[in-house]
């Protein structure tokens, strides 16, 4: 690689004036931007500024309606993803495309795997593989199968795919939004050894602090406009934010009521065992939102899971208000007051074809029936004033919940709840991958619910959430409670220690 | 039938979350084989003088009267998210089961049983896909061999003959204010079905199962329950069909039906626009996309066309049915 002379302006990519409507709606209007060669540079925006949009027509996914792209200074207009790898633009998209059944290094050289006469060379396949992975600096093995990669790995499969089919440029959407803060942080060390070494990263992400410390240059969205490129040295999470808002959000959790000492436990567990989870038992209180922290990997979610009886328990006995749970499915934890808020809202939560009411009504039905008959005003009635509480404004009730955007899908299955009207809330994750409006709004949901009675144990992978939402927090590893937080020991490092099991982290619980 | 919820949709000013493409491709898959069908409709009315007579058209619905039972326990199979290739034999052994048993007892004992025969079949169906959870294809297919083997069993092979019994013929071959029963039966049924699918919890439970089994049982749904429901619906509806037919020729034998039927079946549910792929669809679309398929039939008798070329035809409609949904689907995401 040629070395690159400092503070030169090199440009790889220049956007002029480029726009895209979808329907009527413009996703971006009026882009012009300069991508510097070597050079890390962040789009951010909320969800819907066209931040997404405007990595995909860098990639080819995407054909720009006006505009023109310029690469080294020479005009292009692809026509398809291949024709930008073929220019060496190659997009990372959020969702993960790994096969589970084929090998590390075969899913690196998928399509472009070295043959000899119609069959896979299996040795070059390996040699070339460790060349690749060395130059790069991953210590990944190439005969771990797909399906046994953590997520943090699968995204090195993805880097080195796109190194090996010569990208110059990797546009990478949300690389961090499924990882633990650790992998996050080998993920930055990974990007910036990229850049170092003459590869062009432009980072797609809504993690603000992410990008001030990893960025070169940001570029702000806010609604398919460009607000400004600026260097990310001049910025901060503030001025970032309140150009994407085109406002100054104020203090960004809502006010915490303190929980009534005499407060009945609406949740409890004893000696709670499943696959993933061993020998955990806490308490939840009316009106008490009890944070559930830990690695990805932890049994955070399993242990929702196994609350909810979602997954089959091995031992030890979950109580709702007092009243032991009995019965098998999640039927039974719902009938007894415990509802769920999935951690895939798209795999797990909606049924995307089917109309926003069915989506919000699916777990109410019974009520909202006679003798097996759907009363289908009482539930449009029901319904609307719902997703009024949540504040989805909807066009038509019968439109399919696909059509909403991500945060106001997340309110839906919250609305979901809400019409059931439960005593105790697991959400998972609740705020993963909606913008910075829509996090807002389901943090005050989640503290109203708390105020109203509701006992809300809330999972999350973003510390900063769980210590401004939550009175108590949890922290599992290895399947169990690792330590119980409280008041002035509620840091983010305490979270941290206890997650990765050093010993004075809390009040450490035996085992 | 779930146009009334869609329709009534306010335009409302540009919400910027509204993803506008959806719609539009939405609008055209409700739509869908409504315009086909009626473009068909016409163009044999013009082209055949006996095609838009009252004799050939209600020839037509009793003809089809058994599919149409056997397709509208169908949808709620595939709208539920499962596939029933044993809907064929099912209705050859409850056809063969009725006409055997007519031989010596009451036609009402026989139709009985047959259909209990079905809802039989029907619930092993359910259990063998939900409980030890094998896919609902290769179980069915499975099955589909045995209940062939059985219908053989029951007849030895011979065909059945109920001449000497024409009791038991009323069932197909009564009429009701100048219309056959058969013809007032599979009204019936695909009206009440239609109303479960579209009216009732189960049917939304069914809708839920299909479109995100996950979902819907973290909701509560019991999704293996209405799954297992659903199939036993099926088995009973393709027995119901069986003994129809039986009735209306006064014979049945274990050849009857088999893998034609029920590709026949299959291609009206996945023609009228019921995705495949489960959580998608609507009983009046399989009404309209088996009676295409009977007017294509029907055309080519009247017309004289090579018959030959009905397969073919066929084939290629229902691969562009297929296709259609793929597509959709494909802008949908």
């Amino acid at each position: 690689m040629p070395s690159r002379p400092q503070h030169a302006r090199d440009p790889h990519v220049e956007l002029v004036d480029i726009g895209k409507s979808f329907g009527g709606v413009r996703a971006l209007d009026g882009i012009s931007l300069t991508i510097e060669k070597g050079s890390i540079h962040a789009l951010v925006g909320e969800n819907g500024a066209g931040k997404s949009t405007l990595g995909k027509i860098l990639a080819g996914v995407i054909a720009p309606d006006r505009g023109q792209l310029l690469i080294g200074g020479e005009p292009v207009a692809f026509r398809s993803p291949r024709e930008a790898i073929v220019r060496g633009i190659v997009l990372i998209a959020q969702e993960l495309s790994i096969a589970p059944a084929l090998s590390v290094a075969e899913n690196v050289f998928l399509g472009t795997e070295p043959r000899r006469a119609g069959f896979v060379a299996r040795r070059a396949l390996r040699r070339r593989y460790d060349e690749l992975a060395a130059a790069a600096g991953f210590e990944l093995s190439g005969d771990l199968p797909g399906r046994a990669l953590r997520t943090a790995d699968q995204q090195k499969v993805e880097i080195l795919r796109a190194l090996c089919r010569d990208a110059r440029l990797i546009v990478m959407d949300e690389p961090t939004a499924a990882l633990p803060r650790p992998d996050a942080d080998r993920l930055y060390q990974v990007i910036r050894r990229l850049a170092a070494g003459g590869t062009t990263i432009v980072l797609v992400s809504h993690f603000l602090r992410e990008v001030a410390e990893l960025a070169d240059e940001v570029t702000i969205l806010r609604d398919g406009h460009l607000v400004r490129t600026a260097p990310a040295a001049n910025e901060t999470e503030d001025t970032m934010l309140s150009s994407m808002l085109g406002r100054s959000l104020g203090t960004a959790f809502p006010a915490r009521r303190p929980v009534p000492a005499q407060a009945p436990i609406v949740l409890q567990a004893r000696g709670l065992s499943a696959p993933g989870v061993h020998d955990v038992s806490l308490d939840v209180r009316a009106g008490e939102i009890v944070g559930l922290a830990g690695l990805v990997g932890s049994g955070r979610t399993e242990l929702a899971r196994a609350l909810c009886r979602a997954q089959r328990v091995t031992s030890g006995t979950v109580s709702v208000a007092g009243a032991p749970l009995t019965g098998q499915g999640p039927s039974a934890a719902l009938r007894a007051g415990l509802a769920m808020i999935p951690e895939s809202r798209k795999e797990q939560g909606l049924m995307l074809g089917r109309p926003i009411a069915e989506n919000v009504s699916l777990a109410s039905l019974t009520r909202l029936s006679d003798l097996g008959l759907v009363r289908r005003r009482a539930e449009r009635q029901a319904v609307a004033t719902v997703l009024g509480q949540v504040g989805v404004r909807v066009p038509a009730q019968g439109a399919p919940v696909s059509t909403l955007s991500g945060g106001n899908q997340q309110k839906a299955l919250f609305a979901r709840i809400l019409l059931r009207g439960p005593r105790v809330l697991v959400a998972d994750e609740p705020t993963r991958g909606v913008d910075v409006g829509a996090k807002r709004a389901i943090y005050e949901l989640l503290t109203s619910l708390a105020a109203d009675g509701l006992g809300v144990l809330l999972i999350s992978s973003d510390a900063e959430e769980i210590l401004g939402l939550a009175h108590r927090v949890l922290v599992m590893r290895a399947g169990r409670i690792a330590a119980e937080l409280r008041g002035e020991a509620m840091t983010e490092a305490a979270i941290l220690t206890a997650a990765f099991g050093a010993p004075d982290a809390g009040t450490e619980r035996g085992a | 039938m779930d146009q009334q919820d869609v329709t009534q949709s306010r335009a409302s000013r540009a919400l910027p979350s509204l993803r506008p493409s959806a719609p539009v491709a939405s609008g055209l898959r409700r739509a869908g084989i409504l315009y086909p069908f009626l473009i068909l409709f016409i163009v044999l009315s013009v082209a055949s003088g006996p095609f838009f007579t009252r004799v050939n058209l209600l020839d037509i619905l009793d003809q089809q009267s058994s599919t149409l039972i056997i397709a509208a326990a169908g949808t709620l199979v595939l709208v539920a998210g499962g596939l029933d290739l044993s809907v064929g034999a099912i209705y050859a052994l409850a056809g063969v089961t009725a006409a055997h048993l007519a031989l010596f007892t009451s036609p009402t004992v026989a139709i009985v049983a047959g259909i209990a025969v079905g809802l039989g079949v029907g619930l092993v169906n359910g259990v063998i896909v939900t409980a030890f959870r094998i896919n609902a294809l290769i179980a069915t297919l499975a099955m589909s061999f045995v209940v062939s083997g059985l219908a053989s069993l029951v007849t030895a092979g011979n065909l059945v003959i109920d001449y000497s019994h024409p009791g038991f013929a009323d069932l197909a071959r009564s009429s009701f204010l100048t219309v056959n029963t058969s013809t007032w039966t599979m009204l019936a049924v695909v009206v009440a079905l239609g109303v479960v699918l579209s009216r009732t919890t189960t049917g939304r439970y069914i809708y839920a199962s299909g479109s995100n089994a996950e979902a819907a049982r973290l909701s509560g749904v019991r999704v293996q329950l209405i799954k297992l429901t659903t199939f036993v619906i099926s088995g009973g509806a393709a027995a119901l069909g069986g003994v129809i037919d039986a009735s209306r020729v006064l014979s049945a034998q274990a050849s009857n039906g088999e893998t034609t039927l029920t590709f026949t079946v299959l291609a009206g549910i996945v023609v009228g626009g019921t995705s495949i792929l489960g959580g998608e669809g609507a009983m009046w679309r399989t009404v309209v996309g088996v009676l295409f398929i009977a007017l294509i039939g029907n055309g080519f008798d009247l017309l004289g066309l090579n018959p030959l070329y009905e397969q073919i035809a066929l084939g290629g409609i229902l691969l562009i049915a297929v296709g259609y949904d793929a597509w959709s689907r494909l802008r949908q995401s």
